[in-house]
């Protein structure tokens, strides 16, 4: 685990890469996905972009805005090429604000345009699980069973692997379009739900847990809300279906 | 699309009523799957050079006389070095670290540059350490001893511990920049407050 790669001067971390490999997977399946479903490719792709270099712009500003002080001081720092000093969390939740406010600005519909991008989120939670077997994060709680994995001084369980099959079967699952066109992202629910449900079961076997008061783990919980809001737009968004193909732009049958 | 894709695998009714069900038992498995209190299971009690785990122990002479023993900076925050005099990287990032540490020193900041001395030679040590003016210990693997227990990925490897010498973050590669450097010692201090 943790391997990297030296190019010249610098150490790449084949995580990163992994999860890169899963942006650019992700983006392909997404097209196909565009040209199946007879979208507007050029609205969604730009969409994406914009999306993506907002994220990246927010997670750097994120970490300088918790570091204040420190980036005041010295201002070029935003500019480095340092990907330690990143806020992920505030870059994802940038990038999805401002992907939003341009699919608005194209006009997309929402939940045909959430279809599309189902495949996409399922093999980038492949390439997350990937990514955790290639550095070792997410580890198993220690346990003494036939197939524990020896990881940081503990035979523990593989839960990267656990995580990692469980992305997989998700994908087969979501590739075939489970809810066919009986509703416009319901597909997308699909595999926002099973992921939920993963993170639910699953997360009971990680060593590195945030716990909560109570003991309870934190990703449980937020899981069961997730799953718990699925099923109500699951069951809002499946009553209306149309006669017309929901994805065609040029239809504007909005749901 | 194809008519075949308008049915799909699923009808959004039976998807429900399968959900409602996963639900419910996920609610059972949240509540039999608590961590029980002080469990030691998430702390991961044993030393190991990764986030979240207590800091290997060690104890190492210093350039210059003296030694240093890592568990004995238990209070302070500590910034741990690994470097050599042979690589890039970690020569470019000296300057950086000396800053921070002349800045946070007085708020009891500890930085050690363990030198890996078994490939390196102290000769070599004590003209880069005169040539830069680096105020802040070095440590000196003369066995590789230290440097077999943090097996670092690759050089030079910086390790941010806090005052209960848990490592909370490990920065692999370099040169570190100023401001990163600092913004990790800020949240070491975070930690402690």
């Amino acid at each position: 685990m943790y391997p990297y790669l030296r190019v010249g001067p610098y150490l790449l971390q084949l995580s990163g890469l992994a999860l890169l490999a899963g942006v650019w997977i992700g983006i392909t399946l997404i097209e196909k996905e565009v040209a199946r479903l007879e979208m507007d490719a050029g609205k969604i792709t730009n969409t994406i972009f914009y999306g993506l270099i907002a994220g990246l712009i927010g997670a750097r500003l994120g970490y300088a805005l918790q570091f204040l002080p420190v980036y005041l001081s010295n201002p070029l720092s935003l500019f480095s090429l340092d990907m330690n000093t990143l806020s992920p969390e505030l870059g994802t939740l940038i990038g999805l604000i401002v992907a939003f406010v341009v699919g608005q600005r194209y006009k997309l519909s929402m939940r045909p345009t959430l279809d599309a991008l189902a495949p996409g989120l399922a093999v980038f939670m492949i390439a997350l699980g990937a990514a955790h077997i290639l550095n070792g994060n997410a580890y198993g709680a220690p346990a003494f069973l036939p197939w524990s994995v020896f990881l940081w001084a503990d035979y523990r369980h593989p839960s990267q692997i656990y995580e990692t099959v469980g992305a997989i079967g998700i994908f087969l699952v979501a590739m075939r379009r489970p809810f066919g066109s009986q509703g416009a992202g319901l597909n997308f629910l699909f595999v926002v739900a099973a992921s939920a449900v993963a993170r639910i079961f699953l997360e009971a076997f990680r060593g590195d847990s945030v716990i909560w008061p109570g003991g309870f783990r934190a990703a449980q919980v937020i899981g069961l809300l997730v799953l718990i809001i699925s099923i109500l737009l699951i069951n809002s968004w499946g009553k209306s279906t149309g006669s017309t193909n929901p994805y065609n732009e040029n239809q504007k049958a909005e749901i | 699309m194809k008519d075949n894709d308008a049915a799909g695998l699923l009808s959004v009714g039976r998807a429900i009523r399968w959900a409602i069900w996963i639900l419910i038992a996920g609610v059972v498995w949240i509540f039999l799957s608590r961590v029980p209190a002080g469990s030691m299971a998430q702390t991961g009690p044993s030393p190991n050079p990764r986030e979240g785990f207590s800091a290997p122990d060690f104890t190492l002479d210093l350039l210059g006389g003296g030694k240093v023993t890592l568990s004995d900076l238990r209070g302070k925050p500590v910034v741990l070095n690994i470097w050599a005099t042979w690589c890039p990287p970690c020569r470019k990032e000296m300057p950086a670290i000396e800053n921070v540490y002349r800045s946070y020193k007085e708020l009891g900041l500890v930085v050690i540059g363990l030198n890996l001395t078994s490939q390196d030679s102290e000769q070599a040590v004590s003209d880069f350490v005169q040539e830069l003016e680096l105020t802040f210990p070095i440590a000196l693997d003369r066995d590789g001893s230290v440097g077999d227990r943090y097996r670092p990925p690759g050089l030079p490897t910086t390790y941010f511990i806090d005052d209960q010498g848990v490592i909370q973050s490990v920065v692999v590669g370099g040169p570190m920049s100023e401001a990163m450097i600092q913004s990790r010692v800020e949240a070491l201090f975070q930690e402690e407050q």
